[in-house]
């Protein structure tokens, strides 16, 4: 049996597919999260350094990941949209855009708890606080100007390029504490050296990582329908009889 | 080729075109983008004079000394091939140790002294529990002990 995977290209067909999907990754995301959590603060060990106060990276490590992940996902999306004038791709790439600034925000926030103990400083100027700040200010005028532009075509187009552009910081922001000195330590998991944590601090990090991701998806899937019902200006469509007159239209 | 084709060319041509303008731009302002200057690049001058800057290395072993007032501290900021004093005074952060990371921000004195005016830990990335580390330590105090004949001699320490 094949699924002609590319029907789900157009919104009307894409609607009650993500509609279904949702429910599955949230309650996951969240179960994950529940684990990840007891596990971040009940099983994993004390650090040898820092006490108590490295259990902010369970949720600082991988907002940090997901926002620069997400940037990522959503330049992808505008990249497709703008070469394949695809209307769909262009409302993924809206709908990531507040998700991956709530995690670049989160990432921010947490550093900063995390770095008055550590560091003695809520905030200092170096290379990698300072292009995830700009991460932040890039999601944000992605945004701003897509509500600035009144046609959605050149609003699309437009927001498009700007992520497209804007992605070339997602790589300084990754490298920057190799290229530079910086006062932000180096990665601690990485492809090439592998992990330099306690088996459980890495296993807790990872598990918050999917769920993070997961959350993402049913966030993002829920906000792209939203997208196709204002864009099309059409009532909040009643699931079952989209679904029937697939059915319909298969057989 | 197809016009949707050729737009991904486009795009793919146009990523292209700004990686390479960034990483030239970066590569220009590479002394403006570190965050500290190690005790090497300020005995070899590169550190600006007469203005503030910062300096970052490790916490010289056993250099650490507090003056009377218990304010004011002293210690030796290395990165095993140069070493700057430094004085400071005020609270360090908590994980502020001997043989751990360290930036200080101030001003080198005439007599070779940099004088902070603000101290914050480097912290590494390593994380694990106490047992681990109190492992690791021992194996490495039982470890120093054969491996010295393996150290780089003296001299050539200080000629790099």
């Amino acid at each position: 049996m094949s699924v002609n995977w590319s029907k789900y290209s157009a919104p009307q067909a894409f609607y009650p597919l993500a509609g279904r999907l949702i429910p599955w990754f949230a309650v996951v995301a969240v179960a994950l999260m529940g684990v990840g959590l007891y596990m971040g603060f009940f099983v994993a060990p004390t650090d040898f350094q820092q006490g108590e106060s490295y259990r902010i990276i369970f949720v600082h490590v991988p907002a940090a990941w997901m926002s620069m992940f997400l940037y990522v996902v959503m330049a992808v999306w505008a990249g497709i949209g703008l070469g394949l004038n695809a209307r769909l791709s262009f409302m993924m790439a809206q709908a990531i855009a507040p998700t991956g600034a709530m995690f670049t925000f989160l990432a921010l926030l947490t550093g900063a708890m995390w770095g008055k103990p550590t560091w003695g400083a809520w905030w200092v100027w170096d290379a990698r606080l300072t292009s995830e700040l700009i991460l932040l200010f890039q999601y944000a005028g992605v945004m701003l100007l897509r509500t600035s532009i009144d046609d959605l075509r050149r609003a699309d187009r437009s927001s498009a390029v700007f992520a497209l552009v804007g992605v070339v910081n997602v790589p300084i922001i990754y490298y920057s504490v190799q290229w530079w000195n910086t006062l932000h330590q180096g990665a601690s998991v990485s492809m090439s050296t592998g992990s330099k944590m306690a088996a459980t601090m890495l296993m807790a990090m990872l598990i918050m990582t999917i769920a993070f991701w997961l959350y993402s998806i049913a966030v993002i899937l829920a906000r792209v329908r939203c997208i196709v019902v204002e864009r099309d200006s059409l009532p909040v469509w009643d699931e079952r009889s989209a679904v029937s007159q697939e059915v319909v239209e298969v057989r | 080729m197809k016009p949707r084709h050729k737009r991904f060319a486009f795009i793919g041509l146009g990523l292209l075109v700004l990686g390479v303008a960034t990483v030239l731009i970066l590569n220009a302002f590479q002394s403006n983008l570190v965050f500290f200057f190690t005790p090497t690049q300020v005995a070899g001058g590169e550190a600006p004079h007469g203005r503030s800057f910062r300096i970052g290395g490790m916490v010289e072993d056993g250099s650490l000394v507090r003056e009377n007032d218990g304010l004011t501290v002293h210690f030796i900021v290395t990165d095993t091939a140069k070493r700057v004093p430094v004085t400071y005074k005020g609270i360090l952060p908590d994980l502020f140790k001997e043989g751990k990371g360290a930036v200080a921000q101030g001003q080198l004195g005439v007599d070779g002294t940099f004088v902070a005016s603000e101290v914050l830990a480097k912290h590494d990335e390593n994380y694990m529990p106490p047992e681990a580390a109190d492992a690791l330590a021992k194996a490495k105090a039982s470890g120093a002990q054969q491996s010295k004949s393996l150290v780089v001699p003296d001299g050539r320490k200080g000629s790099l």
